[in-house]
């Protein structure tokens, strides 16, 4: 299948300040992003794609100076694809607070002309769309086409419908939550403690000292990633496989989920930043849109106006196609126009990512049905 | 499995819908009928469908598909959420009648349900030949039948007054054309409108 070939991020800044959900204010912002396909002269065929806790704005292609760089939903998004780059154009944007250009704990603190680090502001899903929502102004984005998203991605495309209705005809859901478990918050805070309690931490200004809190990031990813995964395929993709043949009665890695879990630790210890991962966990724990509501979902998504297509996964344990259920089962209540696909795949939450065929097909089928 | 039948039953339904209602699908397969009561009736609503296919198919006619286990319920659907809740040639593929057939009565006005008649006279033909029927309404070999119950017209509203669920009207086809005498006999299909007792 072909891909939307070589693209190149830009960078659009912002010095209306933002007043966030926690109650600070950014004076000024930078939103790096991409594009795929052209937008028509409507402006009536953009489509946002949000992601998820460690995605970024490239969201499909390859950069010139780094072809193995492949955006990290590039087998969905592009040219007789799913979310087909010929007839949509398609926006992703690093989210504020994040690590890869857009502004967050790594940029310089205005105030103080020293990396934000720790002081930079929680955010919120909320927060996130609100930023989303200049940079469509700016692209000239009255109202998306679509919004889509999985996992904390999924939350971003439903918070789009509640907080501007108006601006955005269909979201696609996959893979999400209302809200998150006790569950869930239980394992962003054994992340959150591992990175906390790491020495080289330094209250979150570990930049200015030169360090990087890496066992703590390591141990944190390790913890996430087995939530992403599914028992049974760790039981099929690793059993009780030994990585040396032998047991070391030792405390080095005896098995090759270790081994696995150490390497995706450290793989992402080395492009991803720990002030961000605190955010993001924080933004997932607040997501409640039925909050204010108390807890009554149904009146909560009363105001959504769009269409929705909802997905989730028969092994995700995660955000479980319980979750899915209940958006949907809300969305019935309200009388809005909604499809639901519960899709048989064996790789927990991080089936969402994949190229499973039936999934895609239903991706492609309710993007087939959004008029540009 | 509505394509086996053609569309006259989709007229009968059609005929007991009222313009713009909600209507809840069960078992909605590649979502014609809805798609058809949506043209022909501007009506609201949702298939519901679990076979993965089905759903495919039903989002590339463009209704409303929603992919849940009947077997499970539908509890959580809001009481009288529907005008009318139709469940066309499936509910012999189910396996909690009673309950589901209750589910529908509680989130919809009105039930609508059709099915294929096992006392058809070729079907009892066929059993005293020693084997079970294959025919246009039970086109499956035993081994191989989405179908879990086999009942009769007189089976099924011997199963309403037990359960206190009202027959308001029946109509009753044999190869599509209208069955008046001793339907359970000669009608191989037949439809109903049912309410709460």
């Amino acid at each position: 299948m072909k891909s939307v070939g070589v693209v190149t991020p830009q960078r659009a800044s912002f010095d209306v300040p933002i007043a966030l959900s926690g109650g600070a204010t950014l004076p000024a912002f930078d939103l790096v992003y991409e594009t795929y396909g052209e937008l028509n002269a409507e402006g009536s065929n953009a489509v946002l794609v949000c992601h998820a806790l460690s995605g970024s704005h490239h969201v499909a292609g390859v950069y010139a100076d780094q072809p193995n760089n492949v955006g990290w939903w590039d087998n969905l998004v592009g040219p007789g694809k799913p979310l087909d780059t010929n007839r949509f154009f398609v926006v992703g944007v690093n989210n504020l607070g994040g690590c890869y250009g857009s502004t967050g704990p790594m940029s310089t603190n205005p105030a103080t002309g020293k990396p934000y680090g720790a002081d930079f502001p929680v955010v919120t899903v909320e927060d996130w769309v609100a930023v989303q929502a200049r940079l469509a102004d700016r692209l000239g984005i009255a109202c998306w086409a679509a919004v889509l998203g999985g996992s904390v991605g999924g939350m971003q495309a439903l918070e789009w419908t509640l907080q501007y209705p108006d601006r955005v005809r269909h979201a696609l859901v996959i893979a999400s939550t209302p809200k998150l478990t006790a569950q869930n918050i239980a394992f962003n805070e054994v992340a959150r403690q591992a990175i906390l309690g790491d020495p080289d931490f330094h209250g979150g200004h570990y930049y200015e000292r030169d360090t990087v809190p890496v066992r703590g990031l390591r141990l944190a990813r390790m913890v996430g990633h087995i939530t992403y995964l599914s028992d049974s395929q760790m039981a099929e993709k690793f059993g009780r496989e030994l990585k040396n043949g032998r047991l070391s009665y030792g405390y080095d890695t005896d098995f090759q989920i270790e081994s696995y879990l150490r390497y995706q630790g450290d793989k992402f210890t080395a492009y991803f930043d720990a002030n961000t991962y605190l955010i993001t966990t924080k933004a997932l724990d607040y997501f409640d849109p039925a909050r204010d509501y108390g807890g009554d979902l149904q009146s909560a998504l009363a105001r959504a106006k769009a269409s929705f297509f909802v997905a989730s996964f028969s092994t995700d344990w995660r955000f479980s196609p319980e979750r899915s259920r209940e958006i949907v089962y809300a969305l019935m209540h309200n009388g809005r126009d909604v499809s639901y696909a519960e899709i048989d795949c064996s790789a927990g939450h991080d089936s969402f990512l994949l190229d499973d065929a039936h999934y895609h097909s239903v991706v492609g089928a309710y993007f087939d049905r959004i008029e540009t | 499995m509505t394509e086996i039948f053609g569309r006259f039953d989709f007229d009968v339904i059609a005929h007991w819908i009222v313009p713009g209602e909600r209507v809840l699908d069960l078992g909605c397969g590649d979502g014609s009928l809805l798609k058809f009561l949506k043209v022909e009736k501007g009506i609201r609503g949702y298939g519901v469908d679990n076979d993965p296919d089905n759903v495919l198919a039903a989002l590339r006619n463009g209704v409303n598909v929603l992919q849940f286990d009947l077997e499970k319920g539908l509890a959580g659907v809001d009481d009288d959420a529907f005008d009318h809740v139709i469940m066309s040639l499936s509910l012999q593929t189910v396996r909690h009648t009673v309950p589901l057939v209750k589910e529908m009565l509680r989130v919809g006005h009105e039930a609508v349900v059709s099915f294929p008649n096992f006392g058809h006279r070729s079907h009892r033909e066929a059993i005293a030949r020693g084997r079970m029927p294959v025919s246009e309404s039970l086109p499956y070999q035993w081994y191989d039948s989405p179908n879990v119950r086999f009942f009769t017209i007189a089976d099924f509203e011997a199963l309403c007054a037990e359960n206190g669920i009202e027959v308001r009207e029946g109509l009753f086809f044999d190869e599509g054309r209208a069955v008046t005498e001793d339907p359970n006999l000669n009608a191989d299909v037949a439809l109903y409108r049912l309410g709460r007792g």
